[in-house]
């Protein structure tokens, strides 16, 4: 049965459909029909953004804390190019987010016409799929599409354009069940493969799990697997950044984060290991280090969804195609079934290099004198906020890596963080999409002034909803990274790397009638940090801290995993002339 | 079918094709792509192997399937081992690309490409540049007193070779389709 609607009825008619209860958007000519369906409904609730990118955000953090898509409204030019750095942000974290746009009248398009941009044109390569829709028939089985490719495989935002005359022009509305893609990744990993890995599971001496994003894209009931999989194979387990909370903080066989700012312990296990286990990770760059030195005695097996994944970086001795709560759960099967073997004398011993590792205790610091080390700051509000049902968003840079290293995740969706593109004015908007999710719950966003600023419009949301968004800002007045590796690499000259000219945090937040609050003593901090955990609406914490801080411990440029530098050692020789080249 | 891009439906599949192969000399791979024929979608396809730096010696496009809206791409690249499987992942990876073959590994197949050559010119060389055409078995298409138009079917190789031996008897112009290529047998 068909029934007959406007193109802007069926896009509320197909989110409705899709299950969908909130959206991002900011209105503009080309969509004003879709805001005027939206208007006249009351299934979907319609979150004004400030800022395009900021709604791009905040489906991206509205995805990540729920499993669920994403979705974000936007008008034709602006409205799209605004949304590219979010589309960009989505698809290297592989977060399902759907991206309506609206487009000039088709009889217009080519004619650079008012607010026209070439969007699909624009969006292709920062898209996991797009597509222009010019016929209204077409357009709820595109929309029912959109969410199937963006949600199926390895997730992905998907842009939808949707020019105004299609919005207007009445056409036959397609259920959702009616639709059927060709897109359908394959799920299941190969049998032999799964054997070979479950093979080497048995035998190896020096095993580590190296976990990812894929774990928790692959949803709850793999994240449950993998702690089942570690339990029974007493195998050490480290994570990317992206895969933080797969496997929980306070588990005993957990290493840390691995990578350029990882756990000491966590890199040279995997530097040292004999059998390394990815689940769900790409081997990016953040993560090996150089490459030619990159765990150079291990057998190697990866899973992963998306084979352009395998071998794209590290060549793997093992590869299996499939979901990674698919394989696990075969993976489980057969070595269950081949009777729980693993070479446990070997393993012991392992872990006690391991916990040799684990002594150097390589996260430690001295908080001494008035000044607040950021360190301190996120110790602190790990001990305050723990027992809180609690979800913790980021901006990027060295406030981005120690809110990796100091709190713990328990729990898979619990962390956002542009992990891929490190894009800075992510974290305040994402926080707004999980508070959006989760209105009870207590949702921090871990900031450094600069990036903060970049999305600072999002107070005029935070307030219009209610919010209760806590913006955690560790202020050193300093582009904080660009500081450390200018400080490495570049003969300490600090070129614009100095947030000059910062505003009065607490004015401001007041000035969007929100609270404010500053912190520069030590002695201080966990009074107010209570301050702003009881404070029921939006907080903006200025916590003043030491400006000099660097992040470690630190592979550096061009270095293995065993190269690591740790503290506040001669640093000046850390980077080579080829390794000064890398990012 | 390869292992790359799976079927809809299929139970298994084989990772034999993700296996590495360390070799890191440069092949020539030429792929066959069944894409949607659909607007953007060579857009779609040209744009990865720019934004990725994959080199493209030829390639061609023409729908071969009205009903089914599909466009078959022929794709002749090169690169290691690693980069041929990196590029055919990739190009898997577009939702509008249904399936993705390398000619090159799946068994024997056929490559043909149809050029054009101007060649200008009178006398003995006019007179040897129709003689080597007949070797060839290329076609005059278009004819003047002082020019002729040859038109060449084959391999990329033979059009190469006709190419160097015009060259001295006055070519002016060439036009080159690319390749198509099908596996050999059923």
């Amino acid at each position: 049965m068909t029934r007959q609607m406007t193109g802007a009825k069926m896009i509320v008619q197909a989110l409705i459909d899709q299950g969908v209860d909130t959206i991002f958007g900011y209105p503009g000519g080309a969509v004003l029909p879709i805001y005027d369906e939206i208007f006249q409904q009351n299934q979907i609730k319609h979150v004004l953004a400030r800022h395009e990118q900021a709604a791009v955000h905040a489906a991206e953090g509205y995805a990540r804390s729920t499993g669920k898509p994403g979705v974000a409204l936007v008008t034709s030019g602006p409205g799209a190019t605004n949304a590219v750095t979010g589309l960009t942000d989505a698809l290297l974290d592989s977060i399902p987010i759907i991206v309506l746009s609206g487009q000039v009248p088709t009889f217009m398009i080519g004619s650079d016409a008012f607010q026209e941009a070439d969007t699909v044109g624009i969006t292709r390569a920062c898209t996991k799929h797009n597509r222009l829709v010019k016929e209204t028939d077409k357009l709820s089985a595109a929309l029912h599409e959109a969410f199937h490719i963006a949600t199926s495989g390895r997730p992905g935002p998907v842009l939808v354009d949707i020019p105004k005359d299609v919005q207007f022009a009445t056409g036959d509305y397609t259920q959702k069940t009616a639709v059927k893609s060709h897109y359908q990744p394959q799920l299941k990993g190969d049998m032999t493969a799964i054997t070979e890995l479950v093979e080497a599971l048995e035998t190896a001496k020096r095993p580590v799990f190296y976990t990812g994003g894929g774990v928790i894209n692959s949803g709850p009931a793999a994240s449950q697997l993998l702690r089942e999989l570690v339990e029974a194979t007493g195998f050490p387990i480290t994570s990317t950044l992206m895969g933080l909370g797969c496997y929980p903080a306070s588990g005993e066989k957990w290493l840390g984060m691995l990578g350029m700012h990882g756990l000491y312990e966590a890199n040279m296990a995997m530097h040292g290991c004999d059998l390394m286990i990815n689940i769900g990770a790409r081997f990016d760059d953040r993560i090996t280090g150089v490459v030619e030195k990159f765990s150079p005695n291990s057998k190697k097996a990866h899973i992963d969804i998306d084979p352009s994944s395998i071998n794209k970086v590290i060549r793997v001795d093992i590869p299996i195609m499939g979901d990674v709560g698919h394989v696990l759960e075969d993976l489980l099967k057969v070595w269950k079934s081949r009777g729980r073997k693993t070479n446990s004398e070997a393993v012991a011993k392992w872990w006690k290099q391991i916990d040799e590792w684990r002594a150097v205790d390589c996260l430690k610091f001295t908080q001494k004198g008035k000044i607040i080390k950021p360190q301190y700051a996120l110790q602190r509000l790990q001990a305050l906020t723990k027992d809180h049902d609690r979800y913790i968003t980021t901006e990027v840079g060295q406030h981005q890596m120690w809110a990796a290293q100091y709190l713990d995740f328990e729990d898979p969706n619990r962390w956002m963080t542009s992990g891929g593109l490190g894009t800075m004015g992510y974290g305040f908007p994402a926080s707004i999409g999980v508070q959006m999710a989760h209105p009870e719950s207590l949702v921090i966003n871990v900031a450094g002034e600069a990036s903060w600023l970049m999305n600072m419009q999002e107070l005029g949301t935070a307030m219009q909803y209610k919010l209760p968004v806590k913006q955690f800002i560790l202020n050193n007045e300093r582009l904080g990274m660009v500081r450390q590796w200018q400080e490495l690499l570049h003969g300490e000259r600090y070129s614009s790397s100095w947030s000059e000219s910062l505003p009065d945090f607490v004015k401001l937040a007041e000035a969007f009638g929100a609270k404010g609050i500053i912190c520069s003593d030590p002695d201080d901090l966990d009074d107010a940090i209570m301050e702003m955990l009881n404070y029921d609406g939006p907080v903006l914490f200025d916590c003043l801290v030491e400006k000099h801080e660097n992040c470690f411990p630190m592979i550096p440029s061009g270095k293995a995993h065993n190269e690591m530098i740790m503290g506040e050692v001669d640093t000046s020789t850390a980077i080579d002339a080829k390794g000064k080249v890398l990012v | 079918m390869s292992a790359l891009k799976i079927k809809k439906g299929a139970q298994s599949h084989s990772a034999y094709n993700l296996r590495p192969n360390f070799s890191d000399v440069e092949e020539r791979h030429t792929l066959a792509l069944l894409v949607e024929n659909e607007p953007g979608v060579l857009a779609r396809v040209i744009g990865l192997y720019a934004g990725r730096g994959y080199n493209i010696d030829s390639l061609t496009v023409a729908e071969v399937d009205h009903t089914g809206h599909l466009s078959r791409i022929t794709i002749v690249t090169r690169g290691t081992p690693q980069v041929i499987e990196q590029i055919k992942a990739q190009t898997g990876r577009i939702i509008s690309v249904r399936e993705v073959h390398d000619l090159t590994v799946e068994g024997p197949c056929v490559e043909r490409e149809l050029a054009m050559f101007k060649v200008t010119g009178t006398g003995d060389k006019r007179v040897e540049a129709l003689r080597l055409a007949d070797i060839f078995r290329a076609n005059v298409v278009d004819s003047t007193l002082t020019s002729f138009v040859f038109e060449i079917t084959g391999a990329p190789e033979k059009i190469d070779a006709f190419a160097d031996l015009m060259r001295p008897l006055g070519l002016a112009d060439v036009a080159r389709t690319g390749v198509a290529a099908l596996s050999r047998g059923e």
